[in-house]
């Protein structure tokens, strides 16, 4: 535990140092009386995938609309790129819990919609989302409609959606929370590679402290009522391994270990 | 088992048509004609100009009453949904319109509008119009949030978001305040005819009913039921036209 806790100090130093895309200094939200969020001042790395973990009513997902703009913070800033957020922006994508997939429009259709509705040509835009259907493993269901797909397939579509504007920010609202465990679990694999090749930053909802492990090259955790930010745990070793035997590395069990202990408390 | 659903719409059919024959066999009453005798005054008004002369009378009312009432209704009814102002406003009204007792309001019409044609709109307006302004109203109040926020966040003007995400989600239940407006309308425009001046359908129902022409009556009443029928059906193609993905299937395939 006390090793543990070294490691954890010495890798927030060197998280300083990096590039970071997306900085929330001081943020504060209240709904009337209730305080969701309160002075919370967090930094995500460039390129890296950051895991918001929290009981639930931890503010997680408020934290998460407030960097898409969807929200205004009551106090505090958001800044992405060093520019303030003010509103929804082109360099943020948002992928959601619920898919949000529109039932009447054909995968086609929903893929390419995100670049409708910042007015690229029809032509243009059809031909960046099929590429974006075939990485996703979609091909060949263009045509079909949301009720036709699986929940994991539908998801997909999300992301898809997301990816096709390009945006240099995810912000993914607990994407892999309604599809089945099998599929989590590629999904999971999908996205470290995602992580990889794509030159974007990930921030990424969860409640699931073994997902947040498994795919996060940083962890905040965050604690209810009102919420603030109590660690950030950074499982560095875990990213130079390979990512089928992540699940039995020793590192990997300590760490959701002891995530685990720092939260029992807070889980009614 | 060519078509399971066609053979059972021809069943049903079957059924309650065999069912009128028999009842006016017994008979349930001496007003009350059969079947096959209300088919028989049915193709002799069709075929001496009757039917068609007198539909060419309720039409008029019925179609311009139907378009005011959707136009209208819908426009008045996404207003209502999307501004609370407009709900205070409006959704009492429509309310109260869709409760009051029509045919006790019809005198107050007549006295204002005479018993020409404007009344007769009126009539058919006040039976379409409240429940599609308040179907239509529910329906974008009820657009899942999480359409809208995907829509913002992906930088849709407030425009696009009623035009391409809340009115495409809400028309399933928009389009079924259209089939029960129109049908009401329907009912509006025979009432008006039987309460108002007695022309076209309703000429023929009364007309038909003072001289004891029993049979005439029920093919004029049958005819009406046919063409809503018909036109609901058309509706229903329309609607599957323009939304195909909303689909899930209507309980009248």
């Amino acid at each position: 535990m006390d090793m543990l806790q070294t490691n954890v100090q010495t890798e927030i130093t060197t998280a300083a140092q990096a590039d970071i895309a997306v900085s929330v200094s001081n943020v504060s939200k209240n709904y009337g009386d209730v305080e969701a969020l309160r002075d919370l001042s967090l930094e995500f790395p460039r390129g890296q995938l950051t895991s918001l973990l929290g009981p639930s009513g931890c503010g997680k997902t408020t934290l998460l609309k407030i960097i898409a703009g969807l929200l205004d913070p009551t106090s505090g800033d958001v800044l992405v790129d060093g520019k303030a957020v003010t509103g929804p922006g082109p360099d943020r994508a948002f992928v959601f819990q619920d898919f949000a997939l529109l039932p009447w429009a054909s995968v086609m259709r929903n893929v390419a919609f995100g670049l409708e509705l910042r007015g690229v040509a029809k032509s243009e835009r059809e031909a960046i989302a099929e590429k974006y259907i075939a990485n996703v493993g979609l091909s060949g269901f263009e045509k079909s409609y949301p009720h036709e797909l699986s929940g994991g397939m539908r998801q997909r579509v999300g992301l898809a959606r997301a990816l096709s504007v390009d945006a240099d920010v995810l912000l993914m609202d607990e994407p892999f929370s309604a599809v089945d465990e099998q599929t989590r679990r590629k999904f999971q694999e999908d996205l470290l590679s995602l992580v990889a090749n794509e030159n974007k930053t990930f921030i990424f909802v969860t409640h699931s402290i073994e997902e947040a492990v498994y795919v996060s090259d940083q962890i905040a955790i965050l604690l209810p009522r009102p919420s603030r930010v109590s660690d950030i745990i950074r499982p560095t070793g875990l990213r130079e391994k390979d990512m089928l035997t992540i699940r039995r590395d020793p590192e990997y069990l300590d760490i959701v270990d002891e995530i685990w202990a720092s939260l029992r408390s807070y889980v009614e | 088992m060519l078509n399971r659903s066609l053979l059972l719409k021809f069943l049903s059919a079957f059924i309650v048509f065999g069912a009128w024959e028999i009842a006016g066999h017994i008979p349930v009453s001496y007003a009350f004609p059969t079947f096959i005798e209300s088919m028989k005054a049915l193709a002799e008004m069709t075929f001496d100009g009757r039917l068609y002369a007198a539909y060419v009378e309720t039409l008029k009312p019925l179609a311009i009453g139907i378009a005011i009432s959707a136009v209208v209704g819908i426009t008045v009814g996404l207003w209502t949904g999307l501004n609370n102002w407009f709900d205070w406003l409006f959704s009492p009204i429509f309310i109260v319109m869709q409760a009051a007792p029509l045919a006790a309001l019809i005198p107050l019409l007549v006295m204002v509008y005479g018993i020409g044609l404007t009344s007769k709109v009126f009539v058919v307006c006040i039976m379409a119009m409240p429940v599609i302004v308040l179907n239509t109203a529910g329906a974008v109040r009820n657009t899942p949030s999480s359409l809208i926020e995907m829509g913002k966040s992906f930088q849709a003007s407030r425009l696009e978001v009623v035009t391409k995400i809340i009115i495409p989600a809400a028309s399933p239940v928009i389009f079924s305040g259209l089939r029960l407006g129109i049908s009401a309308g329907f009912i509006g425009a025979i009432l008006s005819e039987l309460k108002i001046t007695p022309t076209g359908v309703g000429d023929i129902i009364t007309f038909s009913r003072s001289i004891a022409d029993y049979a005439s009556m029920y093919a004029a009443i049958f005819s009406i039921i046919v063409l809503a029928v018909l036109f609901l059906n058309l509706l229903e193609k329309i609607e599957n036209y323009l939304f195909e993905g909303n689909v899930r299937g209507y309980a009248s395939d």
